[in-house]
């Protein structure tokens, strides 16, 4: 009996010492861990048309995805050592919270409570989009405020959610919410006709319209009720991987605003106009404080391209959806896409 | 093994370490703080990592204001509500369609078990094939079935289909009128609740004086009379107060009466056929175990078959179902989870999908949602296991 107890006691106590030697988790330097896996796991959608969704031979397409790539171009010099992990809404602020992946590239709006409250940072806006309604044509309804009483699908634990409350209670309306998990069951859902309209992001509509079985007989309401800048998210605390990101994205945009595309990036590799000197990486090295390595801004240009370029042939001209460049488009070209400088 | 410790000397008790009932209790003692020690240190170590990474704690987000809307709420409810407020609503909801399930299972369980047993052998193979049949396939996609295959084939309220103008089922769900009490209609509840106490008290009444006398009064007639009768005559005399609310169609949907959505359906169907079909299988095993001595003898002593059964067979037979009933109980509450799949606003895809998502506060969110269901499955075993207690037969 006293040699139970006695083991009993021993091994109670051996397994205390070893938990208490794990030890706080530290809040781990990403860009260390980033390298030594050799690919940066980037949390996007499970499938949003011009964002992040995987085409038919299961590579992922979008400009979220592009963002990721462009990271990777940056941190590797070989834009695809990315692993992609699909992330439905519910989930997408715990995978980054807790570690499971190092940047959050899933059309996720910067809203105050996101920003503040979760231990997280938001590193800058890769697309500014509004919320809108999508209806069909056979409803007879021209606006929005005629759609008192309607049944709205939406996905579930989104600003759509609350947007689409403040916009009824600000117009004195009521309204009944279907909520799903994805956005294919609200599409779903808005096609066997179990609510009458369709919320979500304007670009989104626009891409889901198109997939309907019957695009003409559905239409985007001319009201835009909300902001939604949407842009990449990474963890606080760090704050080289906080800039790594931020400045992929201020680089793709300093380069479209400086005429460098994928097409000429090589040519102009070696020019000696200083501008350009600096954003290749020739002069000064602006990628050392970030632990890139001196060629970044290159490496993201050449292999992913700029952003007009990746605009287009996810959301523009080039793709499916084709939505304008809008207040998407450089601040030089009457839209709100500005860029601090490389220098 | 030790060799047993000699007992002391008369008159000198032992000091402490060589007595082995205080020994027992020390070492029990260092366990238990040894087990505080852990949880403390794994509770401190958590609250400092999310302090560390500027994650917010606490409940006071049970305060804020929601902002989102709730299609099913049992309570007043706005998106101007409180998450707290949400937490109940998702509760009532999870409660409301763990009730109906429940009951319904039990009831298609208990008709299908006893068809499977029937000499009838068309009825008996029916019960056969339903039982393999729900049983087989995941719940999962019982619920996308009744939900995507069937609900959704209905048509839009513009269409609905409908009976005699005062019920209509379309997409949007299931349209039925509903009563308005008018003044002095609480009277009729009131008198209803007292024929079913009466009720209860004549037939506890009725078996007393059986086993005292031998004489029995028809207690269930007279109770089925009672109930139906004293509300009837109280609701004509105090002047019949109630109106109905009849659905109307107007602008996207019907308004009045009480919409019953068809994820609340949906849910509720594969639930209760899925649950059934075990408890099915539970109630025959029950009836089977009963030897069937029992039954040759009650027949032998020329009891009915009626009476063979409800006062030989049932009885024994419920010592058998009660305890794995409990289980499938518990299966049905837990199971009605899978509401998220659907959109339907139970506790799991309100509070532990939107709100925790809007709040970010996962950890104190899932630990609400965990410990709500535990406390129900608790409630629902403690309430079992009384009953179980109550059916056991008094062994002399």
């Amino acid at each position: 009996m006293l040699h139970n107890n006695k083991t009993l006691l021993c091994s109670a106590t051996a397994l205390m010492a070893a938990m208490l030697a794990t030890g706080s988790a530290q809040a781990g330097e990403t860009m260390d861990a980033v390298k030594e896996r050799g690919q940066v796991v980037c949390g996007v959608s499970t499938g949003l048309p011009g964002f992040s969704t995987p085409d038919d031979q299961g590579n992922w397409e979008g400009i979220d995805v592009d963002v990721c790539h462009g990271v990777a171009a940056a941190v590797f010099g070989d834009a695809s050592k990315v692993q992609f992990v699909p992330l439905n809404a519910k989930e997408r602020f715990t995978a980054l919270q807790s570690g499971e992946i190092d940047v959050l590239s899933r059309n996720t709006t910067w809203t105050a409570t996101r920003d503040t409250t979760l231990g997280l940072n938001f590193t800058g806006v890769s697309f500014y989009d509004g919320q809108g309604f999508l209806v069909k044509e056979a409803l007879g309804v021209d606006s929005a405020k005629q759609l008192d009483g309607a049944a709205f699908c939406v996905q579930s634990g989104t600003t759509t959610e609350l947007n689409l409350a403040d916009y009824f209670q600000a117009n004195d309306m009521s309204f009944e919410p279907v909520v799903f998990d994805t956005s294919d069951q609200t599409v779903g859902g808005f096609e066997a006709g179990r609510c009458d309209v369709l919320t979500s992001d304007t670009s989104q509509l626009n891409a889901l319209r198109i997939k309907l079985a019957d695009p003409s007989g559905a239409k985007v309401l001319p009201e835009v009720i909300s902001k939604e800048p949407l842009g990449p998210v990474v963890r606080q605390g760090d704050d080289q991987w906080f800039n790594a990101v931020k400045w992929t994205l201020f680089a793709m945009i300093n380069a479209e605003e400086m005429g460098i595309s994928s097409e000429n990036a090589d040519e102009l590799k070696n020019s000696d106009k200083p501008g350009i000197a600096r954003f290749m990486g020739s002069e000064g090295n602006f990628g050392e404080a970030m632990g890139l390595p001196a060629d970044w801004a290159y490496s993201i240009v050449s292999q992913v391209g700029n952003y007009g370029e990746v605009f287009d042939r996810n959301v523009g001209a080039g793709s499916p959806l084709n939505i304008e460049r809008g207040i998407n488009a450089l601040w030089t070209e009457g839209g709100i896409q500005y860029a601090p400088p490389i220098r | 093994m030790t060799t047993p410790s000699s007992p002391p000397p008369r008159g000198e008790t032992p000091p402490f370490w060589r007595d082995p009932a205080k020994r027992a209790l020390l070492f029990q003692a260092l366990m238990l703080a040894a087990l505080f020690m852990v949880v403390g240190f794994i509770v401190s170590n958590t609250l400092e990592n999310l302090d560390a990474r500027g994650i917010t704690t606490g409940f006071g987000f049970l305060n804020d204001t929601a902002g989102f809307g709730i299609v099913q709420s049992l309570i007043d409810y706005t998106p101007q509500s409180s998450y707290g407020r949400t937490f109940l609503v998702g509760l009532l909801n999870t409660l409301l369609v763990s009730a109906l399930g429940v009951f319904a299972a039990t009831v298609i369980g208990f008709l299908m078990g006893i068809a499977r047993l029937s000499p009838n052998w068309l009825i008996a193979r029916i019960a056969g094939a339903y039982v393999e049949i729900f049983r087989n396939i995941p719940l999962l996609l019982q619920i996308f079935f009744w939900y995507f295959a069937v609900l959704r084939s209905l048509p839009s309220p513009r269409d609905s289909m409908s009976l005699g103008e005062a019920v209509f089922l379309n997409i949007r769900g299931l349209v039925v009128p509903a009563p308005v009490g008018g003044p002095g209609f609480v009277w009729t509840l009131v008198a209803l609740a007292v024929a079913v106490i009466a009720a209860i008290v004549l037939v506890r009444w009725n078996r007393r004086r059986q086993e005292a006398t031998g004489d029995r009064l028809p207690a269930g007639w007279i109770s089925a009379g009672m109930i139906v009768a004293l509300p009837a005559l109280v609701f004509v005399a105090s002047g019949m107060p109630l109106t109905w609310d009849l659905p109307k169609l107007g602008g996207f949907n019907f308004s009045g009466g009480i919409t019953v959505l068809p994820e609340l359906l949906a849910l509720w169907l594969a639930l209760s056929i899925y649950t059934g079909a075990f408890i099915a299988e539970i109630v025959r095993s029950g009836i089977q175990a009963v030897s069937h001595g029992q039954t040759e003898a009650a027949r032998a002593l020329s009891l009915s078959g009626g009476m063979t059964l409800r006062l030989v067979v049932i009885p024994q037979a419920m010592r058998v179902i009660i305890p794995p009933l409990t289980s499938q109980y518990l299966n049905l509450i837990k199971n009605s989870s899978l509401a998220t799949a659907i959109g339907y606003p139970d506790l799991v895809s309100v509070f532990a999908g939107t709100t925790l998502n809007q709040t970010g506060q996962a950890i104190e969110v899932i630990m609400m949602t965990m410990a709500v269901y535990l406390t129900l499955s608790l409630l629902v075993s403690m309430f079992m296991n009384w009953f179980n207690a109550r059916m056991a037969l008094v062994e002399r």
